[in-house]
């Protein structure tokens, strides 16, 4: 296997160049105009020419920074682990309707707060108590899913009643919307626009914290999710216990789902698209390749994401739901179109 | 030929289903063995519970009662992971596996011996090749799953079997989806690595042309007579063939030719003469098609129409009056008489 070992180090070497580029981009643009040489200094731990800028660059645009990093990896994770264990290539957290359930579970803790517990804004306990919901939202749709995928056969009616339960959970939440507060609502509102900056440098090593846990449960999962290609049977037969890489699944998915969207909203098409493009760019389904190269793809196409909300500069940002599905959309339209082409089609 | 060791032995066995306090007995009182060394095909009707049996020996589901043993100890004695590297499975489930290589498929077969990463060392890679070349796949090796036939694929799922080392590999109608050639070709493999590999190898099938060629031993399975073991030859000649499809009156085992045919409803008669064998078994096929029930030469007693099949194209028929007519081609024959 010399020469695609070849190829997935220029990958991997590629992405890695790509996140460094992309960074240092997304610390140096931003809604405030900041000279080069100022964020250079402050970088540097140096006193910029306004104490304002300063702030800006470790308050907002770091934590930023990291928080997409760690986002699009995750996302991008679950997705990859849903298409595989669903052996579905349209799989991902939102289009099952998981990530709606972490919604419901976020919106039942903040609207039942009255809007007290605003994003950004999460006393400790709040914070803790907005996880905690997403979570339980998030498992209790995946578990759903999975008890549906033993009586549904078929992949694409499973997708179908995915989006089913992705409907009930929002009818559930726009319910709650209309007993809620004007100011739940609008917190609520903007949460679900999604954002990269919904995570403080307060927060950030919880957050950290816990999306790694999830991201190092999916690397575990490597051997087994690489048995699953073969289907279920064929899996327990190479000694996979089926039922205990499902509750792992269950775990880091939740987990996963859960924290980025309790953080940032609701973020579609990253999970979906980018498994896609890390196994066209590898053109591999081994995970031991592809689970790496996801994680990266994922955190970069986040990085690109955030970048491009800013890109108005001093006029405002653009809703990050706005800018996924512009980069997402087409890869899954490519994906479709060429499937006869496409090796893990088939 | 010397006796050979025993890999999977039923007593008794009750396999079937049981959810919660209901039970359903697909087959009671069971008894087998499966030697390492011999190809053995099941056969039995759909419905007969052949999957069922397999699904068993597989461990995929417990048996209800009786004694199941593998290598000598008790079925459910085993661990997942002694179990994955004692019985391998070829199924007829779809994967996704396209987007792997041949190589990394047949590597899969490892996992029960490679540590958490899966990671292959200098002997599970010997082993890999190995395979490759036994089921003659190796120069695919860097293939796509994708870019395989039918057959391939079967081929590369064998392999997979194989290097999981196990003694007993079980197949779920490996060659269901196959044309003939594959079919040959998947049989004649399994026989040959049954034999130099020192496996127990175990399939189900419909194709029973190929089984009774290619099968050491069958195993007939029906849902009225239950399981009966033999050697192939064994049990043909002791008629126990038409147990198979018991409740299908209509359709019989042919003796001469080892396969299943609609039973012949003459409504006619007709004398058959012809003294090639090939000659004679066409000109019955297409007589008995035509509701003729053929009588051989010598037994004509009463006053009946003759067909003297001299060639394929000098087709003699006299008809009851003694008028004779000369056909050259079947389709004239069985258009005018």
């Amino acid at each position: 296997m010399i020469h695609s070992d070849k190829k997935h180090y220029v990958v991997f070497g590629t992405l890695a160049l790509l996140i460094v580029l992309l960074v240092v981009a997304n610390l140096f643009l931003g809604s405030v105009n900041i000279p080069a040489q100022e964020v250079l200094r402050i970088l540097s731990g140096e006193e910029a020419e306004k104490a304002s800028w300063t702030f800006i660059v470790w308050e907002s645009r770091f934590p930023q920074c990291i928080t997409a990093l760690l986002c699009g990896a995750a996302l991008s994770a679950s997705g990859l682990m849903l298409q595989t264990v669903f052996s579905n290539p349209l799989a991902d957290s939102s289009i099952l309707g998981i990530s709606s359930g972490a919604s419901l579970g976020v919106a039942l803790v903040m609207l039942a707060g009255g809007g007290t517990i605003a994003t950004g804004v999460f006393t400790l306990s709040g914070f803790f108590s907005v996880i905690l919901g997403a979570f339980l939202g998030a498992v209790a749709v995946l578990a759903l899913v999975l008890f549906l995928s033993s009586l549904i056969k078929s992949n694409v009616m499973l997708l179908i009643a995915g989006i089913m339960i992705g409907y009930i959970t929002s009818s559930l939440i726009s319910l709650l919307n209309f007993f809620a507060t004007a100011e739940g609502v609008h917190s609520y509102m903007v949460w679900g626009m999604g954002n990269f900056g919904g995570v403080s440098l307060e927060q950030l090593p919880a957050f950290s914290l816990l999306t790694v846990v999830g991201l190092l449960v999916a690397v575990m999962l490597i051997k087994p999710l690489n048995a699953l290609l073969l289907g279920p049977r064929y899996a327990e037969n190479l000694g996979v216990n089926i039922r205990r890489v499902r509750n792992f699944l269950l775990l880091a998915t939740g987990l996963l789902t859960a924290v980025t969207t309790s953080f940032c909203g609701p973020i579609s098409f990253i999970g979906l698209a980018v498994p896609h493009l890390a196994r066209l760019m590898l053109g591999t389904s081994n995970h031991n390749s592809l689970m790496p190269v996801t994680l990266l793809a994922g955190g970069a196409l986040a990085l690109l994401c955030n970048l491009i909300c800013v890109l108005p500069g001093e006029s405002g940002v653009i809703p990050l739901n706005a800018v996924t599905p512009i980069l997402g959309a087409p890869v899954i339209i490519y994906v479709i179109i060429n499937q006869r082409r496409i090796q893990y089609f088939n | 030929m010397s006796q050979s060791e025993i890999v999977v032995e039923g007593r008794n066995l009750t396999i079937g289903y049981q959810v919660g306090k209901k039970r359903t007995e697909v087959h009671s009182g069971l008894n087998f063995q499966l030697f390492r060394g011999e190809l053995t095909c099941l056969l039995g009707a759909n419905g007969a519970g052949k999957s069922t049996l397999l699904r068993t020996l597989a461990a995929a589901q417990p048996s209800l009662s009786g004694d199941l043993k593998l290598l000598g100890r008790a079925l459910s004695a085993y661990s997942e992971r002694e179990l994955s590297r004692t019985i391998g499975v070829v199924l007829t489930d779809r994967t996704q596996a396209g987007g792997l290589t041949v190589y990394e498929l047949v590597a899969l077969g490892r996992q029960p011996y490679t540590g958490f990463f899966g990671r292959l060392n200098k002997a599970d890679k010997e082993l890999v090749e190995y395979a490759l070349q036994a089921v003659e796949i190796a120069h695919k090796a860097r293939c796509y799953m994708a870019e395989l036939s039918d057959g391939e694929r079967q081929k590369v799922m064998i392999a997979k079997a194989l290097v999981q080392e196990c003694p007993l590999i079980l197949l779920d109608e490996p060659t269901a989806f196959l044309d003939v050639v594959s079919r040959i070709e998947i049989m004649n493999l399994l026989h040959r690595l049954a034999i130099e590999e020192k496996r127990a190898i175990l399939l189900s099938t419909h194709d029973i042309e190929q089984a009774l060629v290619l099968s050491d031993r069958l195993w007939l399975l029906s849902s009225t007579e239950g399981l009966e073991c033999g050697v192939t030859e064994d049990l043909i000649l002791r008629n126990r063939m038409d147990t198979l499809f018991a409740n299908h009156a209509q359709i019989k085992f042919d003796l001469m030719h080892g396969g299943f045919s609609p039973e012949v409803s003459g409504e006619k008669s007709i004398v058959l003469k012809a003294e090639d064998e090939v000659l004679r078994h066409w000109a019955q096929n297409a007589l008995n098609r035509h509701h003729y029930f053929c009588l051989d030469a010598l037994s004509s007693v009463r006053k009946l129409p003759l067909l003297d099949v001299q060639a394929p194209n000098r087709l003699l028929y006299t008809d009851e009056n003694g008028q004779t007519t000369c056909y050259f081609t079947f389709e004239s024959l069985l258009h005018n008489i």
